[in-house]
């Protein structure tokens, strides 16, 4: 297949300019101008852009156990709409992901599933009790990328000392939620003017700031390799700064509903805003867009959490945190970062991709000659209204349902092999 | 039924929702509703014909049953729910215990519910009027309202009054609804108590903060007490309630340094001993039991206006 004239963006490579992708048995054969397409088909990329497919390195699939929330089939498709090649589900599952079984099922139904690549992240602790480890080795021989006790924290230091130092061997990341558990817990919501308003239990910033601090002297001290899931505080994201230039082994995720929300959003106690770790201030996620803009945070990370509606259904204390994000993520940044002149397309493309692909060591993030041909096409100035009935996903609670978009994937290629294309629909 | 086009609108889930006008009819309408509970027959017919429910998830005893008077003494037809022995502690959600009363054809709710934001979440859910009486730590507007009407009959004006809330205000209902209110009608809100049990940025409410029992008693022209649970002390937001006396009790000692008379309100149900000492509750200084008595008059009022009664007419209408 020839995928002719578009914009090509390889933020890999660093290249950004019009040419031709050409892709031979499922891998990239040539990156150029005026390529010949010889015998092979033939995509009018004119007006598109072409760029590596994105990669998340942090989904919820929620299979096996919550299947009524998302299956990896279900999970895996709704990435592909929205433009992911690669996606790392969480081992939050029931039961956990804790053992080479459990990855080997999740390896093995993303294979059949038919949308984005599936990589499983298998959990720190047995069950994600906080106490023992799991075999690092063993999971990791079967098919996990990386280690966390997902949506909690590693309360133990000792404990948080030796995932660092024992996943060295393997050499994979520790993927952490920071957060001081006692000060943090019983909050649904960033301790502040908006949570004293409401009445509602706040985690305060100072709970994430000493959880980031912790986990980056851990990984100074043992010279781990830390991943910082869901960045939301500016105090976070300084200290991930200061640590980068250190040399400290870190890289840090955001998401898009950190980047662009605030808790003023709960104003009425929409349980769509309900997320973990909270919405938080205004300086907060301006911090967290110019970390986004110079690096500090390399990658875009949905923490896609399909819920049931029924779930959301409830008064605020009870609803589940969670929102979902594949579908929608890239549209929502491109339309209010790069569009609106915060954040150059080639760097949200390198976010969203180039930048997840190395944290995690999966596959993607590149256009390079030889690599799978892991893809997306983009229409950057197609305008649509997201409707979150019209989801892939079983999970319906985004924060954006019904916001006009500018920007969408168009087409995502995995492997060579179309996953999903807008004119044949969902 | 345009129940919406009354003056507070479809619901009361709270004081901040509500401007400075639609306050001061409240507390207007629930004058003519005083004289009713002084009378020998306390009975007017403004509400014969609608169904009530007092839905209460948590325990409460001045509160439902001032309802409940409010709701009699207006001739409705009520039905009390208690969480205990119903539906709601068999797992019902609080959308399924709506839509089953919906189908009943009420016409009004009054809900008590342990998760703050519950009360306008029913009233977004079913087109019946919803009183929101006491939501987690939220509001609690009829409690805000007849603190309000208890200040306005002993000081007249409530604009420049000097009010501290003094206590627990960050678990506080009551301190929430007293603070959207007092400021909407023009008075200076204080709040003092360890900053243990003080919200993030309460200033940001328009409240000055005392840190000292003594600062708030030389400033206020009235202060509101508020009940220290003893859980408090077990979650460790304060080392005993022996020193939270010591500190933060209000004593006829304290009064005594007072430069003018302070007016005492609570809230109920009080610690004698902890908060608020003996002398002080059963003393001169104390609206406490006045309180009590307007909750009633608060309450007709609000129920009277939802359900569409005319402001003016309250009078009228309640003369024997």
């Amino acid at each position: 297949m020839l995928i002719r004239g578009g914009r090509v963006i390889d933020p890999a490579a660093g290249t950004d300019g019009e040419g031709d992708v050409l892709v031979e048995g499922g891998r990239i054969a040539e990156v150029g101008t005026g390529l010949d397409a010889g015998s092979a088909e033939v995509v009018d990329a004119a007006g598109l852009v072409v760029a590596p497919g994105f990669v998340d390195p942090h989904v919820h699939l929620c299979e096996p156990g919550w299947e009524h929330r998302e299956t990896i089939r279900s999970g895996a498709r709704a990435a592909a709409t929205g433009g992911y090649t690669a996606v790392c589900g969480m081992p939050d599952t029931d039961p956990v992901v804790d053992d080479p079984a459990s990855v080997g099922f999740i390896v093995a139904e993303g294979r059949r599933a038919g949308g984005a690549r599936v990589f499983p992240a298998a959990a720190v602790s047995a069950g994600r009790n906080g106490k023992q480890l799991t075999e690092f080795g063993e999971v990791v021989d079967a098919g996990a990328v990386a280690v966390t006790d997902a949506g909690r924290a590693v309360e133990s230091s000792v404990l948080m000392r030796l995932a660092l130092q024992y996943a060295l061997s393997f050499d994979i990341p520790v993927l952490a939620h920071c957060e001081d558990a006692g000060l943090a817990r019983g909050g649904v919501m960033h301790e502040g003017v908006v949570s004293t308003r409401l009445g509602l239990r706040g985690k305060p910033a100072v709970a994430e700031e000493i959880g980031a601090a912790r986990d980056l002297a851990l990984a100074e001290a043992t010279g781990g390799r830390l991943h910082i899931q869901r960045v939301s505080t500016a105090a976070a994201v300084n200290l991930v700064r200061l640590a980068r230039q250190r040399g400290v082994r870190v890289t840090a995720e955001a998401t898009p509903h950190h980047l662009l929300l605030t808790h003023d959003v709960l104003a009425s106690y929409g349980t769509e805003f309900k997320v973990d770790p909270p919405l938080r201030t205004a300086p907060d996620a301006e911090a967290l867009r110019e970390a986004l803009a110079d690096g500090t945070i390399d990658c875009v990370a949905t923490d896609h959490a399909p819920r049931h509606y029924d779930e959301k259904e409830q008064a605020f204390d009870d609803a589940p945190f969670g929102v979902v994000g594949l579908e929608t993520a890239f549209a929502v940044l491109h339309t209010r970062l790069v569009r609106a002149g915060a954040l150059a397309l080639p760097a949200l493309l390198e976010r969203m991709s180039t930048g997840p692909a190395r944290a995690l060591g999966m596959e993607g993030g590149t256009l390079a000659p030889g690599r799978p041909a892991d893809l997306v096409l983009i229409d950057p100035g197609l305008a649509w209204t997201i409707e979150s009935a019209d989801f892939v996903s079983r999970g319906r609670n985004t924060p954006f349902d019904g916001e006009r978009v500018v920007g969408r994937v168009v087409r995502t290629m995995v492997g060579g092999e179309t996953v999903w294309a807008l004119d044949e629909g969902a | 039924m345009s129940l919406t086009a009354t003056p507070l609108g479809k619901d009361l889930t709270g004081l901040e929702p509500l401007s400075a006008d639609q306050i001061r009819v409240i507390l207007d309408t629930a004058e003519p509703f005083k004289e009713i509970t002084a009378r020998r027959v306390k009975k007017v017919p403004m509400l014969r014909g609608k169904t009530i429910v007092n839905l209460f998830f948590e325990a409460s005893t001045r509160t439902r049953i001032s309802f409940e008077f409010a709701e009699k003494r207006l001739s409705a037809d009520t039905v009390n729910i208690g969480a205990v022995g119903s539906s709601v502690s068999k797992g019902e959600t609080l959308v399924d215990t709506a839509r089953n009363l919906e189908a009943m054809s009420i016409d009004m709710v009054v809900i008590r519910h342990w998760s703050a934001g519950a009360a306008a979440f029913l009233a977004a859910r079913i087109p019946s009027n919803v009183i929101n009486a006491g939501d987690g730590a939220h509001e609690h507007p009829t409690q805000g309202l007849l603190d309000i009407l208890t200040l306005r009959d002993h000081f007249g004006a409530l604009e420049g009054l000097r009010v501290c809330i003094v206590g627990d205000v960050l678990h506080s209902r009551v301190a929430r609804s007293n603070i959207y209110g007092l400021v909407k009608l023009g008075a200076e809100v204080g709040v003092c108590g360890p900053r243990t049990l003080l919200p993030a940025a309460i200033e940001e409410l328009g409240v000055t903060v005392f840190g000292h029992v003594e600062e708030a008693i030389e400033w206020a022209d009235a202060l509101n007490v508020l009940r220290l649970q003893l859980e408090r002390m077990q979650d460790g937001f304060v080392p005993s309630l022996r020193e939270y006396n010591r500190v933060f009790g209000i004593t006829r000692q304290r009064l005594e340094r007072a430069p003018g008379r302070l007016l005492i309100l609570h809230p109920g149900p009080m610690n004698r001993g902890v908060e608020i000492d003996s002398d002080v509750a059963d003393g001169p200084h104390s609206v406490i039991l006045q309180q009590v008595t307007n909750g009633v008059a608060i309450r007709m009022s609000v129920l009277y206006l939802l359900a569409g009664g005319a402001p003016h007419l309250a009078g009228a209408a309640s003369s024997p």
